[in-house]
């Protein structure tokens, strides 16, 4: 079936069979190889991917479930030479080591710190209609759908706090 | 995954007596590509205008689309139905619960590892075929509520705490509208595990209410193997309001324990007008715990149901 996708702001058709998961329908029939198969079945969040602004496993959605929706892949993210500060601080953090679920953990933290500035609380947020400080205990529980085998999870909280520290000081200055 | 035909409700009409219906598909698609569901045909219903969260007769109407994050992020269930939000929040991802929708929540399916193994016997998954539980691996099994039949748990952290708050379930279905209170929703395994709730075949569940808030704290405590995105051994659901130091009333409902959320009207009796004491608690555990029966791997569960119990009563009666 026919199924037309908004992917990092350009618009694909793609014919595929009902059963192909936007995952299948990224890496296979539109060469978006950034966004990982690990696990296929929402257990380990290396193929996240941000759908109209919220971070959702790929694995678990149909393609054909997603026209009108605006997908945004580790691709529409930054690239070299122009990385987003998360993927620099990824990188001067060395907030990996092998990289499979780096992609995945862009993607999730991209969103994530977007859930923070929000308000949205976590389940270890001790005060549910407060504002949620970006502890290290706050960042585990947030981050917990990305898995990484490597355990790289040290690095991975620093480089997520000090992107969303630089973000804050970013946005103090413009105001 | 076996091949299907795929459609799209925009009506509720549509999405009766329809294919099966699929909404943030976090658990339907992983159980197909396990080759536990097959279904024919899959009616796809996240275009339907249930998303909205309403005030509704003092307490709130929960739109059946809702999802897991956006409910648990609502001001109004924050401040008022913490036990709600901290429930949801403490169950799954932060990806899953942008997908997962409150009907979804309510209809997934245990995580009896037999049931998703296609080469094992299930009584649940095929009947009449038997239950590798029994005499096999327990830890996520049941204590209270089973038969010799199933002893699968229901796996959600949501409804633990929406049985606690007393709320409904609304349904559509060719004849009508219909709510059923969540009490009445979970049906026992007794012969036919097989059959979970009172939805009928074609049937859609349209929203969930909530009563207002209940007086007093409210807090949920789960119990798992890992501190994050892992399904509880033991959860509680806990709502109780104090007067001149003794329990007014109390409200309690516990997860990871049985085939549906669950609650007992005696443990909460046992506890109204009592001082919070070690005693008063550990008799209303022997109230809730008089049926419980372990099968070897799940036998921790029997105390450690106890013990939350009793940190949650305190946590709950005592102040500050």
């Amino acid at each position: 079936m026919r199924t037309t996708l908004t992917i990092n702001g350009a618009t694909h058709d793609v014919d595929a069979d009902p059963r192909t998961t936007l995952l299948d329908a990224l890496r296979n029939h539109l060469g978006l190889t950034g966004t990982k198969k690990g696990c296929d079945h929402g257990q380990c969040g290396a193929c996240t991917v941000i759908a109209d602004g919220r971070r959702i496993n790929s694995c678990l959605t149909l393609a054909c479930m997603m026209d009108g929706v605006e997908i945004t892949t580790i691709e529409g993210l930054g690239e070299p030479g122009d990385l987003l500060p998360l993927q620099d601080a990824f990188v001067r953090h060395d907030g990996y080591q092998c990289g499979y679920c780096t992609p995945g953990q862009i993607c999730s933290a991209t969103a994530m710190l977007d859930e923070v500035a929000q308000g949205w609380p976590s389940v270890v947020t001790d005060d549910l209609t407060g504002d949620a400080s970006l502890t290290d205990a706050e960042i585990a529980e947030r981050m917990s759908g990305n898995l990484c085998r490597c355990a790289a999870y040290p690095n991975i909280v620093d480089a997520i706090k000090d992107a969303a520290d630089r973000t804050a000081d970013q946005r103090e200055a413009a105001e | 995954m076996t091949p299907f035909d795929y459609d799209r409700a925009t009506e509720v009409t549509q999405a009766i007596d329809a294919g099966r219906i699929i909404a943030g598909g976090t658990n339907l698609l992983d159980l197909m590509k396990l080759g536990v569901e097959t279904p024919d045909r899959l009616t796809d219903i996240n275009r339907l205008d249930l998303k909205t969260i309403e005030e509704h007769q003092g307490g709130l109407r929960i739109g059946a689309l809702v999802s897991n994050s956006d409910l648990a992020a609502d001001a109004r269930v924050r401040r008022d139905w913490p036990v709600l939000s901290r429930a949801l929040l403490s169950g799954a991802s932060g990806q899953l619960r942008n997908m997962a929708t409150t009907g979804g929540n309510l209809l997934q399916r245990t995580r009896c590892y037999y049931f998703q193994d296609v080469s094992s016997p299930c009584n649940k998954r095929d009947p009449g075929s038997g239950c590798a539980a029994m005499g096999g691996a327990t830890r996520l099994h049941a204590i209270l509520g089973g038969s010799e039949h199933c002893i699968a748990t229901h796996p959600s952290d949501m409804a633990v705490a929406m049985q606690a708050l007393d709320a409904s379930v609304e349904i559509e279905g060719r004849d009508g509208a219909r709510t059923v209170p969540l009490s009445r929703f979970y049906l026992l395994p007794g012969d036919r595990p097989d059959i979970e709730t009172e939805l009928e075949p074609g049937e859609l569940i349209t929203a969930v209410t909530l009563p207002p808030p209940p007086p007093g704290r409210q807090t949920y405590r789960k119990v798992r193997d890992r501190a994050s995105y892992a399904f509880a051994l033991v959860s509680v659901a806990g709502i109780v309001a104090m007067e001149d130091g003794r329990i007014a009333q109390a409200a309690l409902a516990f997860g990871g324990v049985a085939p549906r959320p669950w609650r007992d009207p005696e443990v909460e009796t046992a506890l109204a007008g009592r001082e919070p004491t070690a005693e008063t608690f550990d008799a209303a555990a022997d109230i809730l715990l008089r049926d419980a029966e372990g099968h070897g791997g799940n036998d921790f569960k029997i105390p450690l149901l106890r013990r939350t119990l009793r940190a949650v009563l305190t946590d709950l009666t005592t102040e500050g």
